[in-house]
């Protein structure tokens, strides 16, 4: 059909058409405002993160350490035992050094971000944090970090409570 | 399927009709023929209409019709057309219409914005993420796992987009782009660059889906055969697996392969459209689906495996770094290129060999979502 078809329709528009009032438009904003309740598990994850302790789940039936915490097995699919505590030190899995902002809009200083798979927890279960303390020519992949908390009275029972993790230093856990 | 573009002047149930009339006037069928229409389409938010699939249903010839909207991120591209298999596979109807749309311009000032509503609002939302970095996480991960350079992923997009030069709707063909043009570009997220990425657009893409007796009995000569579906989910917790290989991708696959009767991907299929809206994506999905060792896509990209006419073709179509990416209307290059492709109907991008089975594969949601179709001439 491509071979045989002519005229493909669809009349493009540029960013100038749009600017210049060439094309007629209609606009609205919303206004939707959300407030989650954080549920079960993640309402004693936030508060232990106020402790300045991550927490985690267990689950008898597959011997796992869940982290992020959950109150169900989804492997299993059976309720998780246990609260458990897990450490704030771990490995980088991956890494990206952004130079874009949470609206895609340029930043001159990147962001060091990425996936901390954390000790204490099962293979490769970790978060998503902000990296610190280290150069974007410095940070790989397998490297050993430490989570950097805010001073406690700070923390507001957030993923913000943690500010990044830094460079674990030598001999130190 | 309608021009794939930045911005176009139709509403979505404008690009809906536009699409569906090509396909119904290429199947030589009328609305009348049609039993049951599925519309695929991605998050609400791009369109800025919550009942989106109502909305779009007039375009997309579904009125008064078993109607029926799909949605499972990136991987609509591909989905909405196994959920049209189904209702012919089943019996329940003769004919499926099946018309994918998205028209991302009208989220202002760009679609990047709604992408931010896809994170876990308590664990990924408030460190401000934005959709590039996931992809430069895993894209790093896949890297350093298997120490791939950058130019042998930047020669995928090249492929790409020079491959788009033959598609009429393509958005970024570009018949002179260079390896050091991907990697001089702006780094977006490292390391994920400017022309490592697929642009946000305006599309639609409609196909028919008719039973077998139904193709007999009108004697339509232009058809292909769809020999497998499959798809597979994985979890939202993605920061609890290894981003370097994509399980749910394979188990897609193997559920596809097995139904089509394939035991031996890599013999038994002539070309591939797997989803690239990132150049390592290309070479991830190969993996995913069986058709490169673990690893070993960088590899046969670069000794030209790939490319329109070596042994496995990948994207002849330009895919979606070179044609667009209006998330669900990609189905235009995923099932459309196949169907062309099979029927000897490509023009400029016709493989220049005889092709027997292709396989077209999508991808979405928190990278977590695979589905697979298995076509055969």
């Amino acid at each position: 059909m491509t071979a045989r078809i002519s005229r493909w329709p669809g009349i493009e528009l540029t960013a100038a058409d749009l600017h210049e009032g060439k094309v007629t438009q209609t606009r609205f904003r919303p206004d939707a405002k959300y407030a989650w309740s954080a549920g079960e598990a993640m309402s004693r994850f936030l508060e232990e993160l106020q402790n300045g302790r991550l927490i985690a789940r267990t689950c008898r039936k597959c011997a796992r350490v869940l982290f992020p915490p959950r109150m169900f097995c989804e492997e299993c699919f059976r309720p998780t035992d246990a609260w458990t505590y897990i450490r704030d030190t771990g490995t980088i899995e991956t890494f990206s050094i952004s130079y874009l902002d949470t609206d895609a809009r340029r930043i001159p200083e990147p962001i060091l971000v990425g996936v901390v798979s954390l000790d204490g927890a099962s293979p490769k279960m970790g978060m998503m944090h902000y990296f610190g303390g280290m150069t974007k020519d410095e940070i790989r992949i397998g490297m050993r970090v430490k989570a950097v908390w805010k001073p406690k009275e700070e923390r507001r029972g957030s993923v913000l409570d943690i500010l990044g993790f830094r460079p674990l230093g030598e001999g130190e856990s | 399927m309608t021009l794939f573009r930045r911005r176009l002047q139709e509403t979505g149930k404008e690009m809906c009709f536009e699409a569906t009339k090509m396909a119904l006037d290429s199947a030589g069928l009328t609305r009348a023929d049609v039993d049951t229409v599925v519309c695929g389409t991605a998050p609400d938010a791009f369109d800025g209409v919550a009942m989106k699939g109502e909305y779009l249903l007039d375009g997309c010839g579904g009125y008064r019709k078993p109607y029926t909207r799909v949605f499972t991120g990136g991987g609509t591209g591909v989905f909405s057309t196994i959920a049209g298999w189904w209702h012919v596979a089943s019996g329940l109807a003769d004919v499926a219409l099946v018309v994918n749309e998205e028209k991302m311009s009208s989220c202002q000032p760009h679609p990047q914005s709604v992408f931010a509503h896809i994170w876990d609002p308590i664990l990924d939302r408030p460190l401000k993420p934005n959709l590039v970095w996931i992809f430069a996480m895993e894209m790093n991960r896949y890297m350093t796992v298997y120490g791939v350079k950058k130019e042998d992923i930047a020669r995928v997009a090249v492929k790409n987009k020079r491959n788009a030069v033959g598609h009429p709707c393509a958005q970024l063909a570009d018949p002179n782009i260079t390896v050091d043009d991907v990697l001089n570009s702006e780094v977006m997220a490292w390391p994920v660059q400017r022309l490592d990425i697929s642009p946000p657009s305006d599309g639609a893409s409609a196909v028919v889906l008719a039973s077998e007796d139904f193709i007999r009995k009108r004697r339509i000569k232009d058809r292909a055969w769809i020999s497998g579906v499959g798809w597979c989910i994985d979890s939202t917790m993605w920061t609890d697996r290894d981003l370097v290989f994509p399980e749910y991708v394979a188990r897609a696959a193997k559920m596809a392969y097995k139904m089509a009767k394939i035991d031996e991907p890599r013999r038994q299929i002539d070309f591939a459209e797997p989803y690239d809206p990132f150049d390592y994506k290309e070479l991830h999905h190969l993996e995913g689906l069986l058709l490169a060792d673990k690893g070993e896509a960088p590899t046969l990209t670069r000794e030209g495996v790939t490319e329109r006419d070596g042994k496995m073709p990948v994207c002849p179509s330009g895919g979606l770094l070179g044609v667009g990416n209006p998330i669900a209307a990609t189905m235009g290059m995923k099932i459309g290129e196949l169907f062309w492709q099979l029927t000897g109907q490509a023009g400029e991008r016709q493989i220049p060999r005889e092709v027997h089975t292709g396989v077209s594969q999508a991808w979405g949601d928190l990278m977590q979502y695979g589905s697979v179709v298995v076509m055969r001439a």
